[in-house]
C-alpha cells in the first residue's frame, strides 16, 4: 500500500522501526547475550530433570529457597505492565500511550518466567497438570481449599488475560504497519498478525469496549493475583508469614518492582531506539513519581509487618529479631537500603529525569525487591518452632544458574519483541494528538 | 474495476473531523448503508454512523456470571465427590471458595468481551474488498475513508453526488473480491 507522505512522523517512525532497525549491532551484541544465558536455561533445566531439585539448595526446612523467591519477584514485576496500561487507560492519562506497550510486553515475559518457576520447582515437573481438576483414574480431585491451588487458577487467568489485552491493543499497530510495509514479506508478517483490521468504526466501537471492559477488570485481577500470591504465606502457621498485612504489602511491593523495570526498560529504549521525542522527560518524570509512591507503600508494609511482629511477640517477634541481626541479616538490610536508600532521590525533578540517575534507581529497586522475596522466604522458613528443625539455606550453582537462565528468557523475548513488532502503541498516541 | 459488482463507494478525508461531518450527512442523505474506516477510533464516528450494539458488553457479562458460577459449581462438586473431612471445617467452604471464583469471573469476562468483539467484527478476515483497493490503507494518521456499501438501499449515482457534494479529496470505486 501507498504512503504518501514523506515526511515521517515520530510516531511513523515506530512503524518503520522493524524494517529500518537502529543500532543493529548493538541489538546484535545484546540478543547473543541473551541467548547465552538462554542457553544457561535451558542447561539447568536440564541438568534439574535429570537430577532432581537436590540440585539446588532447597532441603528441609527451606524446602522453598530460589524458586518460590524467584517466582514471586517475576511475577511481581509483571503486575506493573498491566497496572500502567489499564489503570492509566481507566483514568484517562493520555501519557500512558507512550509506555503501556513494552510495559506489557514486559508483563507478559515477566509472568512467562514466574509461570515456569512453580512447574521446575515440582520434582516432577511433567506432572503439573495435576494442578488441573480433571476426572483422573486416582479419582482425587485438587484441594481447593489450598492457597497453592488458588495459584494454579490465578496465574492462569493472569496470564491469559494479559496475552489478551496486549494482543488486542497491538492488532491496528499491525494493521498500521502491515500498511506501511514496503516488502512484501514484512506486509505477510504484519498482516497475519492484525487479522485483516481494517479500522472500520463498527470494529472500532466493538473494540473500544472490549479494550475497556478488560481494563477495567485487569486492576482487580492484578491486586487479587498478587493478593493470592502473600497468601501462599499468610496463610501457613509460620512465624514471619502469618500476618494479614501481607496481601496489600505483597500488591505494593509487586508495583514498585514492576515500576523499577518499566523505568530500566524505558530509559534503555527511548536510548537504543532514538525515541526520545516519544518517550520524553516527562514520562520519565511521571515514572520516577510512580516509583518513588509505590516505593514509599512498601516502606510502609515494612513497617507495619514490624509493627505487628512487635504487638504478637513470642516466635513472631523472635523471627523479626532474627532478620535485623540472624544469618540472612543481609537481605533485610540489603531490601531496605537498595529499596529505600537510592529512592529518596527521586523527591527532586532532577534526578527524576535524569534518566541514568532513574535507571540506576530502578536497577536498585530491583535488586532490593529481589533481597525482600529471598528475606520471605528463607528467614521465615530456616528455623521452626522445633530446635530439631533448624537448618541454614545455601544458593547453590544451579540456583544461581536458573535464576540468569530466566533473565535471559526474558530478555530474549523482549529483544525479539524490540525488533520486531511496535514498542509504543501509535494509534493511541495519534488518537490522543487528534483530540 | 466495473465487470465485478460494486461493494462501496469510498470518500477520503483528510481528519477525523471531517470524515466525522461527512458521516453525519451522508446518514441524512440516506443511499445505502454507511461504514468509514480511520487509523485510530474517532470519538462519536460510530454513533454518527448509527452503530450501536451491546454484544460486546452482554458477553462481558455473562461471561462473567458463567465463570463464576463454574467456578462455585466446581469447587463444590469436587468437595463433594470427594469429601476430604479435616479437623471438622466445612465442606463447602464458601470464603476459600472466592479466590478462584473471582478468577474464573475475570477470565470468564475477558474471554466474552474479547471473544464476542471478534466474533461479531468477523475477524480474522485476511481477504476483504478493501483491501483490493490500492489506495486504501491505514498507512497514515491523515487518511480517513467515509464508505457506502452496496447493500440494500443503494442507490450508486446518488450516492456519488452526495460524496461529490462533501469535497473529499478522492472518490473510489471498490469492487466485490473475485
Amino acid at each position: 500500500m501507498t504512503s504518501p507522505h514523506p515526511v515521517k512522523s515520530d510516531p511513523e517512525r515506530v512503524l518503520r522501526l522493524p524494517a529500518e532497525f537502529p543500532n543493529k549491532r548493538i541489538w546484535w551484541v545484546l540478543f547473543l547475550f541473551a541467548l547465552c544465558l538462554l542457553g544457561l536455561f535451558l542447561v539447568s533445566v536440564a541438568v534439574l530433570f535429570a537430577r532432581g531439585p537436590g540440585v539446588w539448595g532447597n532441603n528441609i526446612p527451606v524446602g522453598w529457597g530460589f524458586p518460590i523467591a524467584n517466582y514471586v519477584w517475576w511475577l511481581g514485576i509483571g503486575h506493573a505492565g498491566t497496572l500502567i496500561s489499564a489503570m492509566l487507560l481507566l483514568v484517562g492519562r493520555e501519557w500512558r500511550n507512550s509506555l503501556n506497550r513494552f510495559a506489557e510486553a514486559m508483563t507478559l515475559f515477566a509472568v512467562t518466567c514466574a509461570g515456569l518457576y512453580p512447574i521446575l520447582h515440582l520434582g516432577r515437573p511433567w506432572r503439573f497438570y495435576w494442578m488441573a481438576p480433571y476426572p483422573s483414574t486416582m479419582e482425587v480431585w485438587p484441594q481447593f481449599k489450598s492457597p497453592l491451588t488458588w495459584d494454579f487458577f490465578a496465574v492462569l487467568t493472569y496470564l491469559i488475560v494479559s496475552v489478551l489485552f496486549w494482543y488486542i491493543g497491538i492488532v491496528p499497530d499491525l494493521a498500521g504497519a502491515r500498511d506501511r510495509a514496503t516488502t512484501r514479506r514484512w506486509a505477510i508478517f504484519f498482516g497475519l498478525g492484525a487479522l485483516g483490521w481494517r479500522g472500520s468504526a463498527q470494529h472500532w466501537q466493538r473494540w473500544q469496549r472490549a479494550y475497556r471492559v478488560t481494563a477495567a477488570i485487569a486492576v482487580p485481577l492484578v491486586v487479587s493475583v498478587h493478593s493470592e500470591i502473600s497468601l501462599l504465606f499468610a496463610a501457613g502457621p509460620v512465624p514471619g508469614w502469618n500476618s494479614s498485612v501481607f496481601p496489600p504489602y505483597f500488591v505494593m511491593g509487586a508495583a514498585f518492582s514492576g515500576f523499577a523495570v518499566v523505568s530500566m526498560l524505558a530509559v534503555w529504549l527511548r536510548a537504543m531506539l532514538g525515541l526520545k521525542t516519544l518517550v520524553t522527560e516527562r514520562h520519565l518524570d511521571m515514572l520516577g513519581i510512580l516509583l518513588l509512591a509505590t516505593g514509599l507503600l512498601t516502606a510502609y508494609g515494612y513497617l507495619a509487618e514490624a509493627w505487628t511482629a512487635a504487638w504478637a511477640g513470642g516466635r513472631e517477634l523472635q523471627t523479626l529479631l532474627d532478620r535485623f541481626a540472624g544469618p540472612y541479616a543481609w537481605s533485610y538490610w540489603g531490601a531496605v537500603l537498595a529499596n529505600f536508600g537510592p529512592l529518596q532521590l527521586l523527591w527532586w525533578k532532577r534526578w527524576r529525569t535524569t534518566p541514568l540517575v532513574l535507571f540506576a534507581i530502578g536497577t536498585s529497586a530491583a535488586v532490593g525487591m529481589w533481597c525482600e522475596r529471598y528475606m520471605l522466604v528463607v528467614s521465615s522458613l530456616y528455623h521452626d518452632w522445633l530446635e530439631s528443625s533448624e537448618g541454614l539455606f545455601h544458593a547453590t550453582f544451579w540456583d544461581w544458574s536458573l535464576y540468569a537462565g530466566t533473565i535471559g528468557l526474558f530478555f530474549t523475548l523482549f529483544l525479539l519483541f524490540v525488533r520486531f513488532l511496535p514498542v509504543i502503541s501509535v494509534f493511541e498516541i495519534e488518537e490522543a494528538r487528534h483530540e | 474495476m466495473s465487470e465485478r459488482p460494486l461493494y462501496a463507494l469510498l470518500g477520503e478525508f483528510g481528519s477525523g473531523k471531517e470524515v466525522l461531518a461527512a458521516a453525519k450527512a451522508m446518514r441524512r442523505a440516506g443511499c445505502g448503508p454507511l461504514d468509514a474506516f480511520t487509523p485510530f477510533p474517532v470519538d462519536g464516528l460510530a454513533e454518527a454512523l448509527g452503530f450501536s450494539d451491546c454484544t460486546v458488553q452482554t458477553a462481558a457479562f455473562v461471561g462473567g456470571v458463567v465463570g463464576a458460577a463454574a467456578g462455585f459449581a466446581m469447587q463444590m462438586a469436587t468437595n463433594l465427590d470427594f469429601p476430604l473431612w479435616i479437623g471438622g471445617r466445612p465442606l463447602i467452604a464458601v470464603p476459600a471458595f472466592m479466590l478462584i471464583c473471582f478468577e474464573l469471573l475475570v477470565l470468564g469476562a475477558v474471554l466474552g468481551a474479547i471473544g464476542a468483539m471478534f466474533v461479531a467484527n468477523r475477524l480474522p478476515r485476511l481477504n476483504h474488498p478493501m483491501f483490493e483497493a490500492p489506495e486504501f490503507g491505514l498507512g497514515s494518521d491523515r487518511r480517513f475513508f467515509l464508505a457506502v456499501l452496496a447493500g440494500p438501499g443503494f442507490d450508486r449515482a446518488r450516492a456519488g453526488r452526495a460524496l461529490a457534494k462533501l469535497k473529499p479529496r478522492a472518490i473510489i470505486e471498490v469492487p466485490e473480491v473475485g
